[in-house]
């Protein structure tokens, strides 16, 4: 039957998953996930902050949590529909789900971890698809090693292994890079899309990692507070975020409340006061009238710093401050600058070299009208 | 046949009976979403307080020729339960049932349910997620329960005397044989007993708490990975 079973499933296996659920959680107070999409093989990121709906919403599309109503269909299999009450049960959905905690099975050895999914399939078929994802995902020599034995990039390739051995028709991953170095996550997302190159499947991936978004991103859908909140590519999604925990979690490290003053609707711009201080900035032109209060977003990687009054700049903002901290974390300076607000900006440490940058340095912050961003 | 041996025997077919048995009431009492659960997990409890002479004098009536027991006995066998070795199992049984449910259920719940869900995504019915993993991972709760269960129905006193009485070879465990030992005033033939079941029962507790705090942890895995 393997042969046949085969044919069936790489027919149906490129398929779009397109999903609707609502899942009111009882224990969660009001919380309801109510959400509507597509995701065609390949990468589709959900993206969103913490406690945004996420994760259950990997586990209605798993199987593991029930949604209270909705539709859940892969190509031309119906996996879930309330209305004609289908509910396909976990073991027979043949979706990947590499948890956060990737639940890799103790006492079991690599290899047989990653040979789990299969049974139903010859010994020899078995053992060549076992040798081929092994060496795909570059586990082979670990085989015999138990997970309590191997480090943490490899606990992750074996997760990764052990889900896509089974081929299935889609592949959800929960966050199960983080805490992996970038250029450890960068070798393993290219072995995982050169697997994904021929099988392609969709693959949803959950983070809360704008890098990550970068690295992968073909489309993002943006979840806040169990609800798409936009979806796209990810440079559409992610800079010009319409909302504040968005704009945090999207890598905007510095949100400023501030007042406009007076638009200039000739020129596309207004003038803001950042808080109670005596800055004012030009950010671009959006509804809102004198006296209104605001929400400001800019990238701490979009300012630049100054070690004298800069001239003859397109730049329109130019705040005179203080350094109040500096702090290397990896290959980055974080500079805490105090111009009557605190901006956060980056630097490069011989940025910090050549400027001669310490506490207590006066400095100029330089930003871009555009990169100045206003959110709800 | 001796009473030390009769003690062991019937101890082995306890403990093995209600290895079998406790397997699927403990899955249950672990894993069920039942509201109303606390109702078994009392009654499987029950004989932990109860005192034997109160287990074994309803087991006496139960198995006795007008008891419900002992009539289908005699219908099924021609002859009835009380004062028989299988009487004594099966009073036993019920006796040692705690004892065998209540580590199983303890380390099937220790479990990492992610693993569980992890093998069901993986196409894994119950049956074989039971067996490949949520067995293998509670060999611990296993040993502990056979061996309570061995040795807390080798050491039982009043439930033996009520249901079993006092025959040679057929009903006289060793606990018994101590007691009547110490009646005739044979106080050596007592003490050489007692203290045999005293060496066996520290042994016993030796194993098992060696084995829950993984004593010999890099021998165990290798061994439960096979």
């Amino acid at each position: 039957m393997g042969a046949g079973v085969d044919a069936m499933v790489s027919k149906v296996s490129s398929g779009t998953l397109v999903a609707s659920i609502r899942k009111e959680r009882r224990d969660a107070g009001a919380f309801v996930l109510n959400v509507s999409f597509e995701a065609p093989p390949g990468f589709t990121i959900l993206f969103g902050p913490s406690g945004a709906g996420k994760s259950t919403l990997l586990d209605c599309l798993a199987g593991l949590v029930r949604p209270t109503t909705g539709k859940i269909v892969i190509g031309e299999n119906v996996l879930f529909n309330s209305m004609i009450h289908i509910d396909v049960p976990p073991q027979i959905r043949r979706m990947a789900y590499v948890f956060q905690s990737l639940a890799l099975f103790p006492h079991l050895t690599i290899e047989q971890n990653v040979a789990y999914g299969l049974r139903d399939i010859g010994q020899q078929d078995r053992r060549a698809r076992v040798e081929e994802i092994l060496e795909a995902f570059r586990i082979a020599r670990l085989r015999n090693q138990k997970p309590s034995q191997i480090s943490g990039g490899e606990k992750q390739r074996t997760a990764l292994a052990r889900s896509l051995v089974t081929r299935p028709q889609l592949l959800l991953l929960d966050e199960p890079l983080t805490g992996l170095d970038a250029e450890l996550k960068a070798s393993i997302v290219e072995d995982l899309r050169a697997w994904n190159a021929a099988k392609r499947i969709p693959i949803l991936y959950v983070t809360h990692s704008r890098e990550e978004v970068d690295a992968l991103g073909e489309r993002v859908i943006a979840i806040d507070n169990g609800r798409v909140v936009s979806h796209g590519a990810p440079m559409d999604v992610l800079d010009a975020p319409r909302r504040k925990r968005l704009a945090q979690a999207a890598g905007f490290e510095n949100l400023l409340s501030a007042t406009v003053l007076d638009l200039r609707e000739p020129d596309g711009v207004m003038r803001i006061r950042l808080g109670e201080s005596a800055c004012e900035i030009e950010a671009p032109l959006a509804h809102a009238s004198a006296g209104d209060l605001v929400q400001i977003a800019i990238r701490a990687g979009d300012i630049l710093l100054a070690s004298q009054r800069p001239r003859g700049l397109s730049a329109r903002n130019v705040l005179e401050g203080k350094i109040l901290s500096l702090e290397q974390r990896g290959t980055m300076c974080i500079a805490r600058v105090d111009c009557g607000v605190t901006f956060v900006a980056h630097v490069t440490p011989s940025a910090v070299r050549a400027l001669e940058l310490a506490s207590d340095k006066q400095v100029w912050l330089v930003l871009k009208t555009h990169s100045c961003h206003l959110v709800d | 046949m001796n009473s030390l041996s009769l003690s062991f025997e019937l101890a082995g077919c306890v403990a093995a009976i209600l290895l079998i048995i406790g397997m699927p009431v403990a899955y249950w009492l672990a894993f069920s979403n039942w509201r109303g659960k606390f109702l078994l997990e009392s009654l499987v409890a029950l004989p932990l307080v109860l005192p034997p002479t109160v287990l074994g004098f309803y087991a006496l009536l139960a198995m006795g020729p007008r008891g419900p027991l002992g009539k289908l006995w005699i219908v099924l066998f021609g002859h009835g339960l009380a004062f028989t070795f299988t009487g004594l199992v099966l009073a036993s049984t019920v006796y040692s049932f705690p004892f065998a449910v209540q580590p199983l259920m303890v380390s099937f719940e220790a479990v990492d349910r992610k693993l569980l869900d992890a093998s069901a995504l993986l196409g894994a019915g119950k049956w074989r997620t039971f067996q490949r993993i949520i067995l293998p991972l509670s060999l611990p709760g296993v040993v502990t329960a056979l061996v309570l269960s061995f040795a807390h129905t080798l050491g039982e006193f009043g439930v033996v005397l009520m249901v079993g009485g006092n025959l040679a070879g057929v009903t006289r465990t060793v606990s018994i044989d101590i007691y009547d030992h110490v009646q005739s005033l044979e106080y050596g033939e007592a003490n050489h007993l007692a203290l045999l079941l005293l060496a066996i029962a520290f042994a016993v507790l030796c194993l098992v708490y060696a084995v829950n705090r993984r004593v010999w942890a890099p021998a165990w895995t290798r061994w439960s990975a096979k």
